[in-house]
């Protein structure tokens, strides 16, 4: 039988040894999003090792750059929580003052991103800066012990979203920063998830590919924060995308007309109940109990969808 | 040959900024500075400086920018004052701690509330604690020439801390002076090109900058910026040293005007030390022994000059534009440390002056110098006035 | 037998890497993390059964850390020294040929 090739890269930037907990899904997408980054820069540029990288303030972040220890094997910053994209503004700029052929890629998580980066992102992405900024999106801060974001999904448990008496947990639709990076009409905006390693594999690189910024909003669950097993990460994605709670999509240039969708169904009828995501995690686990919320969440996801042009029924 | 042109305080910063050659310039509109990134958008445009100039959404960016940009291992250069220095905040900390060398212009403005663009040294007073190095300038020439020096010193291998330099909100950001400017070949040679050893982003040798310092070894990190602000004190001196030698101007970490033989030594920084010498010749044409002394360096604090200049009065007045509310003025707070173990020891006394943009007049000086002679004749009543109150509408 | 992608700078860091401070508190030997040999948090270990392999490269695709390498005929390599024995690799095995058994230490 033939030696049967590997799909990505073998070359690694994210060594192990890091502080990650078991199972984490941002992990995940450190590695794979190093691995793609790498495969583009040596089909553009001839040369794998042609980024640095700039991270906010973070889980991923503080897991990985521990004085005097680093998982990161790539050129590597980090700054503060909020500008990550300022930095890595910074850092394009001197690179072509120093002549050196590139791309800078931005990491932050969706505390990093959608809150407190929101303004350095909107930014970088405005002025064109030849930048990949990766929102690694786990749904709330995690770092600091699970706070709301304004990330976290509609019924999510968090610290600072209880459910009690009166509350339901979470109360807020999730923000989409995919759908504000694409009004800025850059040339590239797409979601993924860890659920599809290749497809995001395939996204990764076609944005580190495009000149000029390019964003992307990736699905990371959390083992702690959602209260999964370590072994469900992965599982738990791709529930997500086949409840259609997470949609796969790409933008370009701003063209929200003509969003090209992954993984949808044909019919646009999901076959799986979004109980079956819920259920698999604790931070849902009191939606059980809560008459019409659940059912409320169905309808804001149809609403999701209903914005980026498409009808669809959820069983 | 250098050629002298008459220019407004925020386009010496400018011409410093060009002279300087910095590859990365990231800023955002202020008054008082913006003209110092709309002068250097206009060198960018004309292709008489060969930069890239970020145009940020905030200073905050700016700042963050800049730290991109130094931490890749170029020259870097901002400007800004007031509310834009104090969004920069909690970066500067990390400039400093990152020990990445960016120099920064500041047209010295209040801080809100009430929002005021006027002169005073709040903004910069503020981040006295960051570990910047620190430069004030008494006018447009010295705004030029102490950039010059603030990238000489910052970049240091015996340094390597960022450094801003201020010059007084419309005294002088908006006053137009004779300013020198220095030949491009010799700012080259006083210069050099920024090639850093310690810090830069090369796929070739990866590094991991901005890492999380553990109690285990925080402490170590923060007092070799300690030690770096040390050392600065013996390379401010050189670089004075060396910048005298090459364009004929002398800079001291203090500057003493007629204090041979003065009583009271009146100590001040930036654009008032002009105002407060013409005062003392007026004084010492009426026989007052009064001095005055300029600390044009402020951070690192020049605490043996301080203490060279204590030995010779027997108060020192100091006359300074910021407040640290519960406690008097910063420079007084700093000088009184340079002097408190010292076996003799003069009256200090602190004078909050000119606050938002307030005009400080001879009168207001000649109050200061009053209750000064008071003071040594009669002994200290209190230590910490405000000068130039209208009372009636408290 | 198949080599470690890090074996490099394992021997590297083990050579090189001091708690001296740096200017900056810069990190200067990439990937040093490999020092902590994080194989130590693990309660249950992968067992990998060969024969039930397809080669698909989930299980290298998935680790997070990474502690799954590939050897020459390109199967998993498990590397225990990182593994800290999440489970994803057996999770997502398409033919079972992963199971988690508990450690014996």
């Amino acid at each position: 039988m033939a030696v049967r090739k590997p799909p990505i890269t073998t070359r690694e930037y994210w060594a192990p040894g890091h502080a990650a907990c078991a199972g984490c899904g941002c992990a995940i997408i450190m590695r794979l999003a190093t691995k793609a980054f790498s495969e583009a820069m040596e089909e553009k540029y001839g040369d794998p090792n042609a980024f640095a990288i700039a991270h906010a303030t973070g889980c991923m972040e503080v897991v990985s750059a521990v004085f005097p220890y680093t998982a990161w094997k790539a050129p590597w910053i980090h700054v503060a929580f909020e500008n990550a994209a300022a930095v890595a503004s910074g850092i394009e700029a001197a690179w072509k003052k120093l002549g050196y052929k590139g791309k800078i890629l931005a990491f932050g998580g969706d505390g990093g991103t959608a809150d407190i980066g929101l303004q350095a992102l909107s930014g970088m992405l405005e002025r064109r800066h030849n930048v990949v900024y990766i929102m690694y999106d786990n749904e709330a801060y995690m770092n600091t012990g699970i706070q709301r974001s304004s990330s976290t999904p509609y019924g999510a448990w968090t610290t600072t979203s209880p459910p009690g008496k009166y509350s339901i947990g979470e109360d807020k639709p999730k923000k989409w920063v995919a759908l504000i990076a694409a009004a800025h009409m850059v040339p590239y905006v797409a979601t993924a998830s860890i659920a599809d390693p290749y497809d995001l594999y395939r996204k990764v690189k076609k944005a580190a590919k495009v000149d000029g910024p390019a964003f992307l909003q990736i699905h990371g669950p959390c083992v702690p924060g959602w209260r999964i097993p370590p072994e469900k990460t992965v599982e738990v994605a791709k529930l997500a995308i086949e409840t259609g709670v997470w949609p796969l999509f790409e933008i370009e240039n701003g063209d929200i007309r003509n969003i090209k969708f992954q993984r949808f169904p044909k019919d646009g009828k999901f076959k799986k109940p979004i109980e079956e995501y819920l259920k698999l995690q604790g931070r849902f686990k009191h939606l059980f109990k809560r008459p019409g919320a659940i059912q409320e969440l169905k309808e804001q996801i149809k609403e999701m969808w209903r914005v980026l042009g498409k009808e669809v029924e959820l069983p | 040959m250098p050629m002298k042109r008459v220019m407004k305080g925020n386009e010496a910063a400018a011409w410093a900024a060009k002279l300087a050659k910095p590859k990365v310039i990231a800023a955002f509109p202020i008054t008082p500075s913006t003209l110092v990134p709309e002068k250097i958008s206009e060198f960018v445009a004309n292709g008489e400086l060969d930069a890239e100039f970020i145009k940020v959404e905030s200073e905050h960016s700016a700042i963050s920018a800049c730290v991109g940009a130094s931490a890749a291992g170029v020259r870097a250069f901002t400007a800004t004052a007031s509310q834009g220095l104090a969004l920069m905040h909690e970066i500067l900390f990390i400039a400093a701690g990152m020990r990445l060398p960016i120099v920064m212009a500041i047209g010295n403005r209040a801080l809100s509330a009430p929002i005021n663009i006027w002169n005073d040294w709040q903004d910069m007073i503020s981040e006295r604690d960051t570990g910047w190095i620190q430069f004030y300038a008494e006018n447009n020439q010295e705004a030029l020439d102490l950039i010059l020096i603030a990238f000489k010193v910052a970049e240091d291998e015996r340094v390597l801390l960022p450094a801003m330099t201020g010059f007084d909100a419309f005294i002088l950001t908006h006053t137009v002076e004779p300013v020198e400017i220095p030949d491009q070949e010799l700012v080259d040679e006083f210069l050099g090109e920024y090639k850093p050893k310690h810090a830069y982003l090369d796929p070739k040798r990866p590094i991991t900058q901005g890492t999380l310092g553990f109690p285990a070894h925080y402490m170590e990190a923060r007092y070799k910026v300690w030690e770096a602000m040390e050392n600065a004190r013996e390379v401010i001196k050189e670089a004075f040293e060396e910048f005298e030698k090459k364009f004929g101007r002398k800079y001291q970490m203090v500057e003493e005007y007629k204090t041979d033989d003065a009583e009271i030594i009146m100590i001040t920084m930036g654009s008032l030390a002009g105002t407060l010498k013409e005062f003392i010749d007026k004084k010492r044409e009426e026989g007052v022994k009064v001095g005055a002394a300029k600390i044009t360096v402020y951070r690192p604090f020049p605490i043996e000059e301080i203490r060279a200049l204590a030995k010779k009065a027997k108060v020192l007045a100091i006359l300074e534009k910021d407040v640290s509310f519960g406690l008097g003025g910063a420079v007084f707070a700093d000088v009184s440390r340079s002097l408190i173990n010292e076996k003799e020891k003069p009256i200090v006394l602190d004078f909050i002056i000119g606050l938002g943009g307030r005009d400080v007049t001879f009168e207001q000086l000649e109050e200061a110098l009053s209750i000064s002679e008071k003071a040594m004749k009669e002994g200290v009543e209190e230590d910490v006035y405000w000068i130039g109150l209208r009372k009636e509408i408290l | 037998m198949a080599e470690s992608p890090f074996k490099v700078d394992i021997e590297r860091a083990e050579k090189e890497l001091t708690e001296k401070m740096t200017p900056g508190a810069i990190a200067y030997i990439p990937g040093s993390s490999v020092i902590n040999k994080t194989g130590s948090w693990r309660v249950f270990k992968p067992e990998f059964n060969k024969d039930k392999c397809v080669r698909c490269f989930l299980c290298y695709t998935y680790c997070p850390e990474p502690a799954i390498y590939l050897d020459e005929e390109n199967y998993p390599v498990f590397d225990y020294d990182y593994c800290k024995g999440c489970g994803i690799c057996a999770n997502e095995c398409p033919t079972n040929a992963i199971t988690m058994v508990r450690e014996v230490k």
